[in-house]
Parts: C-alpha cells; structure tokens; sequence
C-alpha cells in the first residue's frame, strides 16, 4: 500500500492533487461528473472585491503546446461568492477549498483575503499577484519583489488562514520574488500562472484575442514551470506549491521531485473533464513503479 | 454530458470544404436540437466544438465546415476511426416556444444544426420553412435534405446562382409568412436576421471556445438576462435577452 498523504501548510490532503484556479469554476461543473472529494482540494476561480465581467471575447486561442486564455478574472465578487457559490459548494464538497484571491490594489486584496479568511471552508488563501490578463494589477504586484513582499505581509496582518503567494512566470529571477513572500510571511508559494504571450489572426491581421496578449498554458510549459519549482526549492523554505502543464500522474511526481509539495492541474481540466479523477486513479501504480512509498518522502528529491 | 467514444461510419463531401460524418455510438447524452459536441483530434490541444446536425439511438450526423488546420485534417479521419467526443453539451433550442409556422434561418456553418430540429418540429406537425444563405451554387450543402423532410426550403446566393440573389435576409423575405425564427449562423448574420423580422425566436451564437462545458468562462457574452457563457448557458439566446 503506497500513501498519497501530504501536508500542505499544516493541512492534511488526502493526495497531492488540486486542480488549478480558472479551470474548475467554483467546482459545479464537475461535481456533475465524479464525486470531489477524491481530490486533495481545489483552487476556485480569482475572486475580486466587486463583481467582474473580465476581458471582451475572443478569449481564448490555441498553440502547439496548449492554450492561451485572456479571461482577465471574470467573477461574481467577493460577498456572492460568500452567499451562493461557498453553500452551493456545501452541497458536494466537504473539505477544505483553497480561495483564490485577486485584485488591483494593496486594499483590494486585504480586504477579499479577510473576507475569505472568515469563511470556515476556506482552508488555504491563494494570493494571485501574477494575473497576466488585467491591467494595473494582477501581474504588476508579482514581477517585483518589493511589491510581492508588501501584499504578502498585508494579506497576512488580517488573515488566521495559511496565506498561498501564486507567482508569476514573467520574470527574470522567480526565486527573488518567492524569497520576498517568504520573508513577509507567506506560509507558501505556488507557482507557475500563465506565459504572457500572443496569437495573429492572419485573416484580420491582428491580435487574435480581444486583450491582444494573454496567458499560455498546457503540456508546453510543464519544463519551463518544473525548472522554475526546482529553483524556487533552493531559495525558500515554505512549501510549494507546482503547476503548470500538469497532465499525468507521471508529472505530479516530477514536480514533488523537483520540489512541490502539492501539484495543481489546470488546463488539462479543460481537454479531459476527469483529468484529476484520473490523475489520482493512476497515482498509486506510478509510484510502485519507481518504489516510492510515501509521496511526502519523495518531495524535493531531485536535489542532489 | 458524457465522454463518449464514437467510429466513423460513413464522410463525405457534401459540397466545397463542408464535409458529414455519420457517427456509431452512445448518443444518450444528447437531449435535444441545437447542442453541440466537443471533438478531440490528434495534434490539437483544444477540442474542437461542433454542432449535432442529426441523432438518433446509437447514430450521430455531424456536418462540419473547414475553417482551419483542426478542420482541415479532420477531412483525412478515415472510415473506421474513432473519435473521443464530449457529448450533449449547451443548451439547444426549446422546441415547445414557436407557433404554427416557424422559419428555420441558416447561413453557412449555422445550417447543420438546423436539420435536425427541422425533423423534430415536423414530426410534431408543425409547418417548417427554411431559409439559407450561401456565398455561391457549389457551396450549397444540405438544402435538398431540407426539402426532403417536407420544409418549403428558400436559398439565396451572394452571386444569384441559385434561388434569390443576396443576403439570407433575401431568403426570409422570399419565405413569406412565419410566426417564429430559429437561426444558427455568424453574429453579422444574427443581427441582418434579428433586425429584419419581428418575429419572436431563438438564436444559436459561435463562439471560441476553452472548454466547451462552462469551467473557463472563454466564452462569455453579455445578456439582457446576466452574463452568460455561449457553451452552457447557450449557444442559443432568446432574442428579447441579446444585447447587439
């Protein structure tokens, strides 16, 4: 019998396996397919202060790898999410949910995180600062250490809640920023969000999505992220938490040993609506594979 | 919805770069006219959606026009292949609103869907006309198909090779008489069709599309009625809630 069990900030997860924020709504969708609670836990959908339509459409476009998405944190705000989506989740999930929280200011996000932070089911607080899709904020907060470090402590100063810090890819030194959050207090990172990149539309010649650029995501950046998870787990103490790209079972394992503590999986929810039900499935017999008892153990195991 | 494997049957060419697959396999997931199916293809991250012309028990027709690289090499699957599809997703048309005499308004790659309901409304004795708009004569596809099941079926040509010469706005008017509008088609033609009846109806939007069963949110469009998103709230709008 191998054991999936991992910590994750003090938080027991039944398995390491989360699927990502923005791919899984606030889990509805899916609680139609197969029972959640199988999974560690889930990250549901960037939730601002105030409600958001998010970025004209087209949204979405394609590339060899995966997808871009120029969603730009579509969401009903905060207090809804608090009076439907959290006891519409009641229903069909009963552990622990990881909140994701964004925003456009310093302001913005204490206050969501401390609204969220009161909410009983909220197990983790995962602070977006590397939102590629939505102009002045997001991404602005994560490509600078300062600033990371300055939402870190604030969101930490009103929240009980291990406080998650999602960083972005789109930058030059990713274990800068990851060191600045640890040292304003988060309990964790997770990490990657999404690739700023772009498509043409050769028929109109011009940008393919309405945003012009958006975030890239898929089996395309899986090396790119895993590289990133290895040299954060050099820079920082607190856990990680890997993404990017993640499909298999094969790949949750590559990421703890790269350093994660927990992996999430985010588009390949969207190809395969029972990509984390199956990823679970195969866990087990992956790990006697390669004679790996106990997933905790493994963590970080690339490390010479 | 339902992940379901299918195999080819039957593909052809049913007129330039529009081609039909017929499909054996579990087609429980589909309820009703007008929803679409997700196709996954070899080399394609994304699935690519596309609406049910036709069902029944065990069968699914599937009417596809090229419009890239996905769509192109789709053309190659051969006889025999499968194809893993996610089935009976959006929401389709509501057959219960119309009246006596509704018209059925297609453009291009908004026909299939339309064939599909038109047999399902006969059937319940309802008096279908069509009305189709196509660039030009070798681009016609399915309109004898129409006509086969008993709909007074109109056609107009961008060159006037065949039926009126126009707009399939020229088709509705060559139409006459109805008393509700079911229409698929690209948005430039929805607003020509919405603007130019007074109708009632039901409108069937294409969209890009992440997922194709509501968990990414690419697909949102703005409603008289809230934010909706055209993969499973729609693809099909009531008029009175679309906002041009």
């Amino acid at each position: 019998m191998v054991n999936t069990r991992v910590k994750l900030c003090g938080v027991e997860l039944d398995n390491p396996v989360i699927p990502a924020s923005g791919t899984f709504g606030y889990g509805q969708e899916f609680a139609e397919l197969y029972d959640l609670n199988i999974l560690g836990t889930f990250s549901f959908k960037g939730t601002t202060a105030a409600p958001r339509y998010g970025n004209a459409t087209p949204r979405i476009a394609e590339y060899a790898g995966g997808l871009l998405n120029a969603v730009g944190l579509q969401n009903p705000g905060v207090d809804a999410v608090i009076e439907k989506e959290l006891p519409a989740m009641a229903k069909f999930f009963h552990k622990s949910v990881m909140a994701n929280v964004s925003g456009f200011s310093l302001e913005e996000y204490v206050e969501v995180a401390s609204k969220l932070d009161g909410c009983e089911q909220v197990g983790w607080l995962e602070v977006n600062i590397s939102c590629p899709n939505v102009h002045g904020g997001g991404m602005a907060f994560g490509t600078d250490p300062v600033a990371a470090g300055e939402v870190t402590a604030a969101v930490k100063e009103v929240c009980r809640k291990p406080v998650i810090v999602k960083l972005s890819p789109n930058v030059t030194d990713i274990a800068a920023i990851a060191r600045a959050c640890e040292e304003n207090g988060a309990d964790g990172v997770s990490l990657i969000n999404t690739l700023l990149g772009m498509r043409i539309d050769l028929r109109r010649r011009r940008p393919l999505l309405a945003n012009t650029t958006g975030g890239m995501s898929g089996p395309g950046v899986f090396p790119l992220a895993l590289r990133m998870v290895y040299q954060v787990y050099e820079a920082v103490k607190i856990p990680i938490v890997g993404l990017g790209g993640v499909s298999t079972a094969e790949d949750v394992i590559e990421m703890m040993l790269a350093g994660a503590t927990a992996v999430q999986v985010g588009s390949a929810n969207l190809v395969d609506p029972w990509a984390c039900e199956k990823i679970i499935r195969d866990l087990p017999a992956v790990m006697e594979k390669y004679r790996m008892e106990n997933l905790t153990d493994i963590i970080g195991g690339a490390h010479g | 919805m339902e992940n379901q494997i299918f195999t080819i049957a039957n593909h052809e060419n049913l007129a330039k770069d529009v081609y039909r697959l017929t499909l054996r396999g579990d087609t429980s997931a589909i309820t009703t006219p007008g929803q679409f199916v997700n196709v996954r293809l070899s080399g394609y991250y994304l699935r690519r959606p596309l609406s049910v012309c036709d069902w029944q028990e065990g069968e699914l027709k599937l009417v596809y026009k090229v419009l890239g690289h996905g769509t192109a090499d789709m053309t190659r699957l051969p006889v025999g292949a499968e194809l893993d599809l996610l089935c009976g997703l959006g929401n389709g048309y509501d057959m219960e609103k119309c009246g006596s005499t509704p018209l059925l308004i297609g453009g291009g790659a908004g026909v299939p869907p339309l064939y599909g309901l038109a047999r399902r409304l006969i059937a319940r004795g309802k008096k279908v006309k069509a009305a189709f708009g196509f660039n030009a004569a070798d681009e016609i596809f399915l309109a004898e198909d129409f006509a086969a099941l008993g709909c007074e079926v109109f056609v107009a040509t961008m060159d006037g090779s065949v039926g009126v010469k126009g707009l399939v706005t020229a088709a509705m008017e060559a139409a006459g008489e109805y008393d509700y509008v079911y229409t698929c088609g690209p948005m430039p033609m929805l607003k020509a069709v919405c603007d130019a009846t007074a109708c009632s109806g039901q409108y069937s939007f294409e969209e890009r599309m992440g997922c194709g069963f509501g968990a990414c949110v690419g697909c949102t469009c703005k409603t008289k009625y809230g934010d909706k998103r055209i993969c499973k709230d729609g693809p099909v709008l009531e008029k009175e809630e679309i906002i041009w």
